[in-house]
């Protein structure tokens, strides 16, 4: 900018300089933001009528939150329950387990080229495809029931953990990691001196939040037949027992809540 | 430093008896649960088709390949409900997520007693439940499409955009708050000179961040008939046309690594 | 014009910050308030304009008690007061010119602060005032962009046109070099002379409030123990304010044209 003077600029108004710069592509982000906009309020086809009918069912619905029905299908809540947190726990356990030497893989800094390309490619496999999508395929394979869905979580992650715990290393202090090689230790010896002490809490950390994931996702798994709380509560919904379907969202929130407070008390214990 | 004496020698052990004990102990536990996991995993899977599943996914493939590259003309619709889905929904979740994370975020909220708890109550309860159940729960209450998709998304984005940004509210530095309510300015005045300007990138983050992420969900929310391309994946598979299957998966694929690529730019522009 | 009495502040953790304050400050003075870490410097000169609750007693500005007044009396007479911060408190990804715009918030209404469409008299008097300290060709660089003397003048500038009676000063030149220092603190008591302000600046460097405030007072612990002239700030004085300590070479002699200049 240029120095200008004051008399120059005193009784000229002044206007804040816009983020867009270029007057032509503010305006035309601007237009073309608003016409699609438009473009897709006016394409989805809503039939109001009924969605005003769907009102009642809606309060119907919010006033089961206020009397949830536990008993009358406490069995099949009991089981699917059951299910969904012996998936979550042997797919976290599996999961975790097998996305360290994978994480250990796909940082660059510690793993050789070829390692790296072929860990850095599982963990895009895992990650570009939803669990939901895996869980149809491993279905059709495996037959309906809990182990298609442990698989699918293990699976989702091998590809969020592997991701983070990767980026953390790369991220790490390396002259922590250079004074271990240098005092003659072996790659083993390494990763576990100079390594792990580095990226143990936040591995804790997002184990944790995995774990708390896997649940949340063991409970939609159900929907395509791979085991878990989600079949239970589609049979609730498609029989408009909102009551029960209610009881079942309460303790899944409940659950969800606590392994959230959990994994606080767990994660400031390690850090 | 625990160093056990023995035999008139001093050894270093890094950790005490006690201690060792109870990891030893520890570990006992988690390895029993793990197992016990197993077992019931294991109980209700068909072995006879896991042991045929090779073969199966065989099959599977050969039927899936190649994919029937003329149905990508039937998804042009598909797609750009899948996309307004996702835009449409997350545009309706900020609205709603702003005003609940300025009430939840401690130094905003008009009552930590009252008000803040009933926010935070929104916050876990709307991100502990899938947008997949949300979508089911709103087909029940007003019926299959496009809207209910829509409304499904919205729902499950407020939480985790209220989370992401109250923490961010949380975070400001209240020197500049300070210095602007010194100059007389009103509440109002005081949150759109004081707060917004600093939460302002945040804010922009997570919405790129949650948009990506709805893309994701909107395209398998179909199977359970909200809409999108979802919906011909399940009409696919349930006549078990596997080569518009593998269209199918590969379009999500795409659309999926686009919408990375989109979000991964705007945050580099914004940041 | 600002009359503090036995203004007092008792935290919620049960620390007094301030016992029975009894100070005044007439029209035009700059007064430097001096005093070591935890004195209660930052909580006087927030208890004047309620950035902090005083708990006892009242402040008196041209004979309005500003303790009992109720949110809209409280923000005009805020207007009265402008505030420079340690830390610049510049609202850093807002512009320079609305950073000093946002001075006349408490004169403007929302629709209109927040379009940003300032009546043209303030946006002159901005510039004005910005070329004055000599940032006119910075007003449209984002606050972020400014090195610390720079901000601090953006601060002083959103001061000043709020056109303040008094000045609250908060360690203007605790974050700056020395050589900053000296400009900064020339700047304001210059400025103040040229408006017949009022200040009152907190500052934990002895010589440089010597150097430039006709009036020094010094707070320990809560209470005043000094109010003087700076000349009048021997070793044994200081000791009183400060604690034990070899004073000698902190007291500078101070020339005289420094003192006109302050004065």
């Amino acid at each position: 900018m240029s120095h200008r003077e004051l008399d120059d600029m005193l009784g000229k108004g002044w206007r804040k300089p816009a983020f867009v710069r270029n007057p032509l592509l503010r305006w035309g982000l601007g237009l073309g933001f608003v016409a699609y906009l438009i473009a897709a309020v006016l394409t989805i086809e809503v039939d109001w009528g009924r969605v005003y009918e769907g009102l009642d069912r809606g309060w119907a619905f919010i006033l089961a939150f206020t009397s949830p029905d536990f008993l009358s299908r406490w069995s099949d809540i009991w089981s699917g329950l059951l299910e969904s947190i012996v998936m979550t726990v042997a797919a976290s356990v599996v999961g975790i387990a097998i996305s360290i030497p994978i994480g250990l893989g796909a940082a660059r800094n510690i793993a050789p080229l070829p390692v790296y390309v072929i860990c850095r490619g599982i963990v895009a496999i895992s990650r570009a495809l939803q669990e939901i999508i895996v869980a149809i395929l491993l279905v059709a394979i495996f037959g309906f029931g809990p182990l298609a869905g442990f698989l699918t979580l293990s699976f989702a992650t091998i590809g969020f953990l592997s991701k983070l715990l990767a980026e953390d290393i790369e991220a790490m202090d390396k002259a922590q990691a250079e004074a271990i090689r240098a005092s003659g230790a072996r790659w083993m010896q390494w990763i576990n001196y100079g390594v792990q002490p580095q990226v143990m809490p936040r591995l804790v950390g997002l184990s944790m939040y995995r774990i708390d994931i896997n649940f949340r996702e063991s409970a939609i798994l159900g929907l395509v037949g791979a085991g878990g709380i989600g079949a239970t509560l589609n049979t609730a919904f498609d029989r408009y027992e909102y009551d029960t379907a209610a009881a079942i969202l309460i303790l899944i929130i409940g659950i969800v809540m606590a392994l959230e407070y959990l994994s606080g008390i767990i994660r400031a214990r390690v850090q | 430093m625990p160093v056990l004496e023995r035999a008139g020698m001093q050894i270093w052990r890094r950790r005490t008896g006690r201690d060792s004990l109870i990891r030893w102990f520890g570990w006992l536990i988690g390895v029993a649960v793990f197992v016990y996991c197993w077992q019931i995993i294991s109980a209700s899977t068909t072995w006879f088709f896991v042991w045929d599943a090779p073969r199966i996914a065989n099959d599977i493939w050969t039927r899936a390949t190649p994919p029937r590259w003329e149905y990508i003309t039937q998804l042009g619709r598909p797609i750009w409900d899948t996309l307004n889905i996702a835009t449409l929904g997350t545009l309706i979740a900020l609205c709603l997520a702003v005003p609940v994370a300025f009430l939840a975020a401690r130094n905003t909220t008009p009552s930590a007693l009252f008000i803040r708890p009933v926010a935070l109550l929104i916050i876990v309860s709307t991100r502990s439940i899938n947008s997949l159940i949300w979508a089911l729960l709103l087909i029940a209450i007003i019926g299959p499409g496009v809207f209910a998709g829509v409304i499904a998304i919205a729902i499950r984005s407020i939480g985790f955009c209220a989370k992401l940004l109250y923490e961010a509210i949380e975070e400001i530095d209240s020197g500049q708050v300070e210095a602007i309510t010194a100059t007389g300015a009103s509440r109002w005045q005081v949150m759109a000179y004081g707060i917004v300007p600093q939460v302002l990138p945040a804010f922009a983050g997570i919405a790129v961040f949650r948009w990506d992420i709805n893309i994701r969900e909107s395209t398998v929310l179909g199977l359970v008939g909200a809409g999108g391309i979802g919906l011909q994946l399940s009409a696919s598979l349930n006549v078990l046309a596997w080569p518009q299957v593998s269209l199918i998966l590969i379009v999500i694929l795409v659309a999926v690594l686009i919408s990375e690529l989109v979000s991964a730019k705007v945050r580099g522009a914004i940041i | 014009m600002l009359r503090l009495q036995k203004l007092s502040k008792t935290y919620k953790t049960g620390d007094q910050a301030l016992t029975a304050i009894d100070l005044d400050v007439p029209k035009g003075q700059v007064l430097a308030l001096i005093g070591p870490s935890g004195a209660g410097k930052s909580t006087m000169i927030r208890c004047i304009n309620r950035l902090v609750e005083p708990t006892g007693g009242a402040v008196l500005l041209d004979e309005v008690d500003l303790t009992g007044l109720g949110p809209g009396r409280l923000r005009k007479a805020r207007r009265e007061m402008g505030m420079i911060f340690q830390e610049y408190a510049l609202v850093e990804r807002l512009t320079v010119m609305e950073n000093v715009l946002s001075g006349r918030l408490g004169y403007v209404g929302f629709w209109r602060s927040f379009l940003r469409r300032y009546p043209q008299s303030d946006v002159d008097a901005a510039f004005r005032l910005l070329d004055r300290v000599g940032l006119l060709h910075m007003a449209d660089k984002r606050a972020d962009e400014l090195s610390g003397g720079q901000r601090q003048r953006v601060g002083i500038c959103r001061a000043l046109i709020q056109q303040p009676k008094l000045l609250l000063v908060d360690e203007p030149t605790a974050s700056l070099d020395p050589k900053t220092s000296r400009q900064i603190m020339r700047l304001i008591t210059e400025l103040c002379q040229e408006r017949g302000l009022a200040a009152i600046i907190n500052i934990h460097d002895v010589a440089l409030a010597q150097m430039f405030v006709p009036r020094v007072v010094g707070l320990r612990l809560g209470e005043i123990v000094y109010d003087g002239l700076p000349t009048g700030l021997t070793p044994d004085k200081l000791t009183e304010i400060y604690g034990e300590e070899d004073w000698e070479a902190t007291i500078e002699k101070v020339e005289d044209e420094e003192i006109e200049a302050a004065e």
